[in-house]
């Protein structure tokens, strides 16, 4: 343990620490609590300037309302759960299958490979931007869903190749051998054996992966541009120009924009931080 | 025919279980980073590169050889301020390496509320950063936001930072700082976490504590984490695109557009695709550095596993 525990200090340096845990946990997430507050006032409060001071009214019904009513965010919110979920489900499979291969199966192309998909990861995506955008325009996929989706699929799946391959390496290689000796098939030793014990990098890498694509603002800005397709980062941006200055609405709009990784990381911490850490321990 | 696949299954499975994620990662990674390079040595407009004109000359598409690379380097005046704003970015974002570990291990206690504070620090990280953009802004702004208040509160005068030429690049690195602390914050955590308690304890038998101990036992065990946080966190000062779009735009007066930004103007509002792809071209080349570093590493890892 390091430093040393605090809990074998007296009870004087305890409080000390408590109290700066508590000044700096506030201090740290000021800018949120901030703009949750925002969220609550109505426009005329923050016209006549008043952000900080005692609210005239508790707008909270009101704004969350405007945003989802009056303006496409729930539009923005359901377009970017049908991208974010099927990429999710589709690179997890494919990646799983790769991944699979790249442990298990000894052959000539095998490290340059994997060396590809772990490359992939750190390219600017500057690099990619005028021939995918041409590519999805050509597929007559701009402006869709699938145009997205395919692209996300694609480039998570260096990530996801790289990660799994590594987490299959790991496990006893006993087992496949023990299921060639029974003459079971590659196939099955995939989905009968090592699938069922990826499952714990599978659900880590899930909420990863999931919170990547939802957060995507690059490539939506690229590959889209209707209403009717848009996800809520880029929505949520495009929103700000009408708004102008009604910041209650914009923070409300943010905190909707920002909620479903926040659930979810709070929700599946332990497999948020298993997947984050993942190669930090060792490697 | 089914005999011979049964057979050789070993040797046949690879492809089956590639093909779709090859197929896929060629066709959207690979075959675009070679199409970019091809590109950059054209003028194109990004219609039809086919298309003849009256004279019957390709019409959009022309082999200019280096000419993009040259107008870059020598005659875009711009240039020069992106790739200085690329710099810092890459500087002072390695500061939120030491941060995050020390705040690390400000937070690495076992006392009972640390299971939910933890979590608290961590959440910046996951918020995206559309939104951590537009909190910042807001924290700027003249006028109304917190900073503003701050200032006048110590009596101090109010600067709008994200409209000072000078100031506004360091103002979004330091709101990117928000996020990546948070995530370098976890990495530590994790490493900490796994530091061997025995060689701890036996550096505080050799009167090792503090400074001592920090430099001598712990740091040295961290240096797993302290690689991958490094890499991640200049990947992610590299690709600054979001929050530059989002806060300033590349402004005022183009003071804070880095590469990323001015790649993305030059490709999809001027219609240079050829000159955004020279851009993106030398963004590629500095990244490779970094790529290649990374594969060394973990190469020479694997091998020494083995």
């Amino acid at each position: 343990m390091f430093p040393i525990q605090i809990e074998k200090q007296p009870k004087f340096v305890q409080y000390r620490y408590r109290l700066i845990l508590y000044a700096s946990i506030i201090l740290w997430l000021l800018p949120l609590i901030a703009i949750m507050l925002v969220s609550l006032r109505s426009l005329s409060d923050l016209n006549a300037g008043n952000y900080w001071g005692i609210p005239t009214e508790i707008n909270f019904i009101d704004n969350y309302s405007e945003v989802f009513i009056r303006s496409p965010m729930a539009r923005y919110f359901l377009n970017s759960l049908i991208i974010t979920i099927p990429t999710t489900i589709v690179t997890l499979l494919i990646s799983s299958m790769s991944g699979f291969t790249l442990a298990i199966h000894k052959f000539k192309l095998n490290m340059f490979i994997f060396a590809m998909f772990i490359a992939g990861n750190f390219i600017p995506f500057q690099i990619l931007l005028v021939p995918v955008r041409n590519i999805t325009i050509q597929f007559g996929m701009y402006d869709t869903w699938y145009g997205l989706i395919i692209f996300h699929i694609a480039f998570q799946s260096g990530f996801c190749t790289f990660f799994l391959r590594n987490f299959i390496k790991e496990l006893p290689f006993e087992l496949v051998e023990a299921a060639r000796a029974d003459g079971a098939s590659e196939f099955y030793i995939y989905s009968k054996i090592v699938l069922p014990l990826m499952r714990p990098a599978l659900a880590a890498l899930g909420v990863l992966i999931f919170t990547f694509i939802w957060n995507d603002y690059f490539w939506a800005l690229v590959l889209v541009q209707s209403d009717s397709v848009r996800p809520v980062t880029v929505g949520l941006q495009a929103l700000r120009g009408q708004w102008v200055a009604s910041w209650n609405l914009i923070a409300a709009g943010s905190i909707v924009c920002a909620l479903p990784p926040v659930i979810m990381f709070f929700i599946l911490q332990k497999q948020f931080i298993r997947g984050l850490t993942f190669g930090a321990v060792k490697g | 025919m089914i005999k011979y696949l049964k057979k050789n299954q070993i040797k046949i499975a690879p492809f089956f279980f590639l093909a779709p994620s090859i197929i896929l990662f060629v066709l959207y990674v690979i075959y675009p980073i070679i199409d970019s390079i091809w590109v950059s040595f054209h003028s194109w407009n990004g219609m039809d590169r086919g298309l003849l004109g009256l004279s019957g000359e390709l019409k959009n598409w022309k082999w200019v050889g280096l000419d993009n690379y040259k107008e870059l380097i020598f005659d875009d005046y711009t240039f020069p301020i992106n790739l200085l704003n690329n710099l810092k970015w890459l500087v002072l974002s390695l500061l939120v390496i030491p941060i995050g570990l020390g705040l690390a291990i400000f937070l690495n206690q076992n006392i009972r509320e640390m299971k939910f504070i933890k979590p608290l620090f961590f959440f910046p990280f996951v918020i995206n950063l559309v939104v951590v953009s537009l909190i910042f802004t807001w924290f700027y702004m003249p006028k109304y936001g917190i900073l503003d208040l701050i200032f006048r509160f110590f009596g101090l005068e109010p600067i709008a930072f994200l409209a000072e030429e000078t100031l506004a690049t360091y103002a979004i690195i330091f709101a990117f700082f928000w996020p990546a602390i948070a995530y370098t914050m976890i990495i530590y955590l994790t490493g900490l976490t796994n530091v061997n308690t025995e060689v701890v304890e036996a550096g505080r038998i050799d009167g090792a504590s503090g400074i001592s101990m920090f430099w001598n036992v712990i740091l040295p065990q961290l240096r797993p984490a302290t690689f991958i946080a490094t890499v991640v966190t200049v990947v992610g000062a590299l690709r600054s695109f979001d929050m530059v779009a989002i806060m300033t735009k590349g402004g005022p007066w183009g003071s804070t557009s880095v590469l990323a930004y001015k790649m993305y103007e030059e490709a999809l509002f001027s219609y240079r695709m050829g000159y955004g792809s020279a851009i993106a071209t030398i963004l590629f080349l500095i990244m490779d550095i970094y790529i290649v570093w990374f594969l060394y590493r973990l190469f020479q890892n694997e091998k020494s596993e083995k």
